[in-house]
């Protein structure tokens, strides 16, 4: 890994407008850690996922926008990287739907139209919850689509689902996706839609979100617990339940 | 002068009436940002106003701009539900079908409503942090909110 590669793009972006970068001066330590790239033109909106993502200790790039978001993956208007992949390091992009300029959606064609950058799975987040709009984001290869507000429970499912209790190697999360695909063509990958799409109020959230199910029915299987309806104050919370 | 129970007692109520949402915020707080709230809360305010700035100006042009508008309380939508501010977003709702009808008349009485609206969120927003630093001046301890 290339430390000196990151720093100098790390410091010609913190020259540009709209990146908010979270705890991303040490790549040497934690190079475990998940690496997330958040796009969300919304101040307030960015704010929260950025707090959300460093509860369950992950670190975080924030960009306002989805050009900005190309600019940090290095693929720009050309399709090729100036910067290889590895150096950077994004594990996963989380993405609003809704942004002036270029769109969540837009943003995932281009993420998954490149042969560097397609393994990286994208989540788009959206205020509406539209049937096309989920379907188009899932069939375009989205791993998710979450309902905003987001909440801590969805970032912990996203997290735990995606990179277990310790990193998982590349290999094995394109493959873990790719299993899910063969198993059911047909059923979308998305395990937050049921909740949302209920309005539920409720956050006991019941979903196995790695098991392939159909969109209409009720997840059955417990994950683990939200804390989310803890009484208690939160103090610091990590992602060891 | 308030004792520090009564002031608890409105700073649940205060709190309770804005929502599960900005009750999850007051969650997310914790030693390593204890003003993430607030944070959250005054981005929530500059943008906001910049918002129903720009509205009042989009909608006071000579060609109304509806789909301009309409982007506009998208995005006040977004951030008032994020914070908890459901009156101000059922207004976004409602404003949004006037820009859709592109009915002007609509839309000039919905930023009123949401103008008001947003004032009265602010108002309780502003209170909920003014107990919060009385409540610790008097040696009192923030209720936990279930």
């Amino acid at each position: 890994m290339s430390k000196n590669g990151v720093f100098s793009r790390l410091r010609r972006l913190e020259k540009v407008e709209g990146v908010d970068e979270y705890e991303y001066a040490n790549p040497s330590c934690d190079s475990d850690e998940v690496h997330v790239l958040a796009v969300d033109d919304s101040l307030v909106d960015r704010k929260v996922i950025e707090k959300l993502l460093k509860i369950t200790s992950c670190k975080v790039t924030a960009v306002d926008s989805g050009r900005r978001a190309l600019q940090f993956l290095g693929l720009d208007e050309e399709e090729t990287a100036s910067v290889g992949f590895d150096d950077l390091k994004v594990d996963l992009i989380i993405t609003d739907y809704c942004m002036p300029g270029m769109t969540g959606y837009e943003l995932l064609k281009k993420i998954k139209g490149s042969s560097i950058f397609r393994e990286i799975p994208v989540v788009i987040m959206s205020s509406e919850n539209v049937l096309a709009r989920i379907d188009s984001c899932l069939e375009e290869g989205a791993e998710d689509f979450i309902v905003k507000p987001v909440k801590l429970a969805d970032v912990k499912r996203l997290k735990r689902c995606m990179f277990g209790e310790g990193r998982i190697p590349k290999q094995e999360r394109a493959f873990n996706k790719r299993k899910l695909q063969q198993d059911s063509p047909e059923i979308t990958n998305a395990p937050s839609l049921d909740e949302n799409a209920l309005s539920s109020p409720s956050h006991s959230s019941t979903s196995s979100p790695c098991s392939p199910r159909s969109f209409s029915s009720l997840p059955s299987t417990p994950c683990s617990p939200t804390s989310l309806d803890s009484p208690t104050r939160r103090v610091k919370v990590s992602d060891d339940s | 002068m308030a004792t520090v129970g009564q002031l608890q007692k409105q700073f649940v109520d205060f709190s309770t009436s804005l929502y599960r949402e900005f009750i999850q915020l007051q969650k997310l707080q914790d030693e390593s940002n204890p003003d993430f709230v607030f944070e959250v809360v005054s981005l929530f305010f500059e943008d906001s106003e910049k918002l129903l700035n720009n509205l009042a100006i989009a909608l006071q042009q000579q060609v109304v701009d509806f789909k301009q508008v309409d982007a506009h309380v998208h995005q006040f939508k977004g951030s008032s539900s994020s914070i908890g501010a459901h009156r101000v977003k059922n207004m976004c709702v409602a404003f949004r079908n006037f820009c859709e009808e592109k009915n002007l008349d609509g839309c000039l009485r919905c930023l009123q409503q949401i103008n008001h609206e947003y004032c009265l969120v602010k108002n309780k927003l502003e209170n909920v942090f003014r107990l919060e630093r009385q409540i610790l001046e008097a040696g009192g301890t923030i209720p936990l909110i279930a």
